[in-house]
């Protein structure tokens, strides 16, 4: 009976390519924390860089940011969103080959990219590194995955398109965007890695920052929303709070983001009027952001006692709680006064943090740990592991996000000390100097979320062994009663 | 409810969510290319100060880039007095209109480096890279030493300077092009900025410069180090008066 369940739902659904999806996720992840941890550590303490290139801070850092963005948020999207593509339009996901494209697409990217940026091969624009054939291959890789997306909705058995599915289409369309046309480059040659963007100066710092808040806005916000309106509902065992303020913040969030970016532009030679415009929309854009916090976080309003007992539910609520926090901590930094003080300090990479780990990481991670038993058809290999994994992960942010405040806040104040002359009161180095206590603990507190992270590679593996041999048994008694028979 | 409509109909949700996402975007980065006064006119005698960069120079950024110095150090100094102090006067639009891509960072692990340049001595850049607690013992910055090790690359430098000429940097090509250079930036910039001279500028200028110290090799610190002494040069801030830049503002 159980054997004939997965063999309707392997015929119903394409379940192989979310699992595919999720290992390589976890792969990334854990590879792309690693990284990460390396790199605080060089900046703590320096030695690290061991005079070898490939190994300096400025060739490992695109590693780390192209890992856990593109490799382990992208992967976690693409297997989330083919999964709840089929589950909300109750329709198989469309073309088996192409899907499996955009998985050999993407990963063989996300891989090159990394091993490119440690042979010194970049475009040296943050979060948009990879060299112009990476580029290239995402491009293709990324219409294949919208087109897949929206035959996909075209055979759904349900008149209406699912809330989380706005939000997948509109990440899908805006990366897009935003990757096309931020990534224009002339090549040196044809057999040349090296390229020379289109835009120069204002413009091009114009484009990268409308291009690089909306990889945060679009990429690290919206799409994960979506994965947040399919779990969140879907673990608690509840509707939707509101679907009326759903429709509201989604159009609004959507709307807004794309103004924001020139805010990482503030006092630069850009000109004023577009940092006056980013500013206004970033004040404005609090409201549809908690519009979704709420929603998400009142979906559990009548069922409170889970966060006591379920252990997944801790994370995904965890993770709107971090997402309200940044949200809030977002617009307050796009204030021209506050950012004159926090830009080029470590608030910025806290408050980064507070969204990637906090938000974008833990919402992940409970969505994965839904996912997970349900792909592989058991039930998860350990709880308290999960329960582990919390504390690991929610003691490792507030560590990190505590020591970048006291670093950006830190040092924005030493640098405009002056003292009863008006001479300034100390030289650059003298804030560096200031900055070794929180860079130790912050790579401790990276430490700390990065073992979480392998703690739930390792559940998970058990996990897809369990369910292995669980379907073996079933089908060794079923052959067994088929024999005797 | 109308939104009904939207949320049974993919392509109506797709069209819309496209015409919403693409305004944001519009409004604020085409106009930059139209509006004059984006870019300060920089000019002394009818001449510009601000100059492409020299084949040797567009090396050394090259390294600059190849090796993420954009992840620790900014080349935008802000209209503060403390960074007026600092680093000197703020940067202006002008000064990175050849910049593709800009390079302005976002953080600073390590300070500003938009006016690095005549600041310290090419010897003073080369022990700094090569070790830089050797001058600075409190830096956190990794050591270079291969810089002085690597010869230069520079067989494809004329492609280079093609390319860039192909994003809009003035190198001239034809002698129509180098002409309008010279009555642009005048005669000695305007031979630096031919193409078909591209090679042979590059080496004049390592050997003359000699940044490295080390006379018989052209390295990637030299033209590294003739990159950052550029840095922030071109505007001789006593030529304008007060308040000039700031009406572009």
């Amino acid at each position: 009976m159980a054997q004939t369940i997965t063999t309707t739902t392997t015929e119903q659904y394409n379940y192989a390519i979310v699992r595919r999806f999720t290992i390589m996720a976890i792969v990334w992840g854990v590879l792309g924390m690693l990284a990460g941890v390396y790199i605080a550590s060089e900046l703590a303490w320096p030695a690290l860089n061991f005079d070898i290139p490939a190994l300096t801070f400025g060739r490992l850092r695109p590693v780390h940011t192209t890992l856990v963005i593109f490799g382990f948020g992208g992967g976690a999207l693409f297997a989330t969103s083919y999964y709840v593509v089929q589950r909300t339009c109750q329709a198989r996901l469309y073309s088996d080959g192409l899907a499996t494209f955009t998985f050999w697409g993407w990963n063989i990217a996300v891989g090159a990219a990394a091993l490119s940026y440690m042979m010194g091969y970049t475009q040296a624009r943050e979060y948009a590194e990879m060299v112009w054939p990476i580029d290239l291959l995402i491009a293709v890789t990324w219409v294949a995955y919208l087109w897949i997306y929206v035959q996909t909705l075209r055979r759904r058995s349900q008149p209406h398109i699912y809330v989380a599915n706005w939000f997948y289409i509109s990440f899908i369309l805006a990366t897009a965007i935003l990757h096309i046309f931020n990534n224009w480059a002339v090549p040196v040659s044809l057999f040349s890695l090296s390229s020379y963007s289109w835009h120069a100066g204002v413009q091009d710092a114009m484009t990268q920052w409308w291009y690089g808040h909306n990889a945060v806005g679009f990429f690290l916000t919206a799409a994960f929303l979506g994965m947040m309106y399919y779990f969140v509902p879907k673990q608690a065992g509840r509707p939707i709070y509101s679907y009326r303020l759903s429709i509201i913040h989604f159009w609004a969030l959507i709307f807004l983001y794309m103004w924001v970016g020139t805010h990482h532009l503030h006092w630069t030679a850009i000109p004023d009027w577009t940092s006056t415009l980013a500013a206004t929309f970033s004040i404005l854009l609090l409201m549809p952001s908690w519009g979704g916090m709420i929603n998400g976080i009142m979906t559990l309003s009548g069922a409170w006692e889970k966060l006591r007992t379920d252990p997944v539910m801790r994370f995904l609520i965890t993770a709107l709680a971090f997402y309200g926090m940044s949200t809030f901590e977002g617009p307050m930094m796009s204030l021209k006064s506050v950012n004159a003080l926090s830009h080029y300090t470590d608030w910025t990479i806290g408050h980064v943090h507070s969204g990637a780990l906090g938000w974008v990481a833990m919402v992940s991670m409970g969505s994965l740990y839904h996912l997970v038993p349900r792909l592989w058809d058991t039930k998860m290999y350990s709880d308290r592991l999960i329960a582990l994994h919390f504390w690991f992960a929610t003691v490792g942010i507030v560590l990190y996000i505590s020591a970048m405040w006291v670093a950006g806040i830190g040092q924005g104040l030493i640098l405009r000390a002056f003292d009863d002359y008006g001479n300034l009161l100390y030289t650059f180095v003298e804030s560096v100097s200031f900055l070794y206590m929180p860079y130790v603990v912050r790579a401790l507190g990276g430490a700390l979320f990065m073992v979480g992270a392998v703690i739930m590679a390792y559940n998970f593996y058990m996990t897809a062994r369990q369910g292995r041999r669980e379907q073996a048994e079933l089908e060794a008694k079923l052959a067994a009663k088929l024999a005797n028979a | 409810m109308r939104h009904e409509h939207i949320e049974t109909n993919a392509g109506l949700l797709i069209v819309l969510v496209l015409i919403v996402i693409s305004i944001g975007g519009l409004v604020e980065i085409v106009p930059l290319y139209f509006i004059e006064g984006t870019i300060e006119k920089v000019e002394v005698a009818g001449r510009e100060t601000i100059r492409p960069y020299t084949p040797l120079e567009i090396r050394g950024r090259d390294i600059y880039m190849r090796e993420g110095c954009y992840l620790c150090h900014s080349q935008m100094v802000r209209p503060f007095r403390d960074e007026m102090l600092r680093y000197g006067h703020y940067s202006l639009a002008a000064e990175s209109q050849y910049d593709h891509p800009f390079q302005w960072g976002s953080k600073r692990t390590g300070p500003d480096l938009a006016r690095v340049g005549g600041k310290y001595s090419n010897q003073w850049h080369t022990q700094h890279l090569v070790a830089p607690r050797s001058v600075v013992p409190e830096s956190i910055m990794p050591n270079y030493p291969w810089l002085l090790e690597n010869r230069l690359d520079f067989s494809d430098i004329q492609q280079r300077m093609k390319a860039l000429a192909t994003v809009g940097v003035p190198y001239s090509l034809t002698s129509d092009e180098y002409e309008a250079n010279v009555k642009r930036f005048g005669k000695e910039t305007a031979d630096l900025l031919d193409i078909n001279r591209g090679q042979e500028n590059l080496i004049a200028q390592a050997r003359s410069g000699n940044y490295d110290g080390n006379s018989s090799d052209i390295t990637e610190m030299d033209a590294l180090v003739a990159y950052l002494q550029m840095l922030g040069t071109m505007v001789d801030f006593r030529q304008f008066d007060e308040g000039y830049f700031a009406e572009f503002r």
